[in-house]
């Protein structure tokens, strides 16, 4: 584990719109991933922030692994998939890098 | 489902596991010992941390503000574990946890994961149509209720607390204990009397 220095602030507060990237680092190459693909593009609200981790795409290489925020983001559940029921909705945590102001 | 290791496999485990001794990186002993710890846990701590919930409002405040503080106090191992999540289930929410990659799962309160939480086709349906899996393990959720899925992706775990049945009233934490299986504290079952 590297003694990488916490990461400023959280940017995002609970309540944010946020947008989660549409990338796909998978098509670059090897890589190690915490973002579900089936939110990438998606819409999705702060609900709060969790602290700072060590981020695992580092990790699950040995390399250094600054700490990254980590947040709770809600998405509703009927727009992912074209299906499903109003109100349903489905909370994953993301990581600060890959979330942009929506 | 998962399949049980193969001689294979446990070859490449001992290769791996002579590797990182040889650069010092894990003994022995540490693996038996984190062994251990899995090995004595089992839904029956998570249980108790419920019950004791249903009956105690100084240990459900504590619950729902520290959860791995208040594992800590029924004698679960939380050492180097991750945060704990408690997901409280009330009558206009239903909370279901899933991995979609891998297979994150508080095993210190509820030992080892079950081989369907494991399974390609629970991680990959429980985001999409929680309700039709939720039928297909017997539970109806009401129309009226929503559900949140949980995506267990980095650093929590999760542990729902099951909504307690009515006609338990009087009952002992003992008794309560006994009726939270382990599917209740995942949200693919709920807690009856």
């Amino acid at each position: 584990m590297s003694a990488a220095p916490d990461s400023p602030a959280p940017r995002f507060a609970a309540g944010a719109q946020v947008r989660v990237k549409d990338d796909w680092p998978e098509t670059r190459g090897p890589c190690h991933i915490r973002t579900p693909y089936y939110v990438r593009g998606r819409l999705g609200r702060v609900v709060r922030p969790l602290g700072a981790f060590p981020n695992p795409e580092d990790l699950a290489f040995a390399r250094p692994a600054p700490r990254r925020q980590l947040y709770h983001v809600l998405f509703e559940q009927p727009p992912i998939w074209n299906e499903g029921k109003a109100g349903d909705t489905v909370m994953v945590e993301i990581f600060e890098h890959w979330l942009e102001e929506a | 489902m998962a399949a049980p290791p193969s001689g294979a496999s446990l070859a490449l485990l001992d290769k791996l596991i002579a590797a990182l001794s040889t650069k010092g990186l894990v003994s022995e002993a540490e693996i038996t010992e984190r062994q251990a710890i899995t090995d004595r846990a089992s839904p029956e701590i998570g249980a108790r941390m419920v019950a004791r919930a249903w009956t105690d409002p100084d240990y459900y405040a504590l619950l729902m503000r520290d959860g791995k503080a208040a594992a800590e106090a029924m004698g679960a191992s939380m050492a180097g574990a991750p945060e704990l999540g408690v997901l409280e289930n009330t009558p206009s929410q239903h909370h279901l946890v899933v991995c979609t990659l891998c297979s994150c799962y508080p095993r210190a309160l509820l030992g080892y994961p079950p081989g369907w939480y494991k399974s390609f086709a629970y991680r990959s349906r429980a985001v999409r149509e929680p309700r039709a899996v939720l039928a297909e393990f017997g539970l109806h959720i009401d129309e009226k209720t929503r559900i949140r899925v949980h995506d267990s992706t980095a650093d929590m775990r999760y542990l729902v607390l099951p909504m307690r049945p009515v006609g338990t009233e009087g009952w002992s934490e003992e008794q309560l204990a006994g009726i939270v299986t382990r599917n209740a504290m995942i949200g693919t079952g709920i807690a009856t009397a």
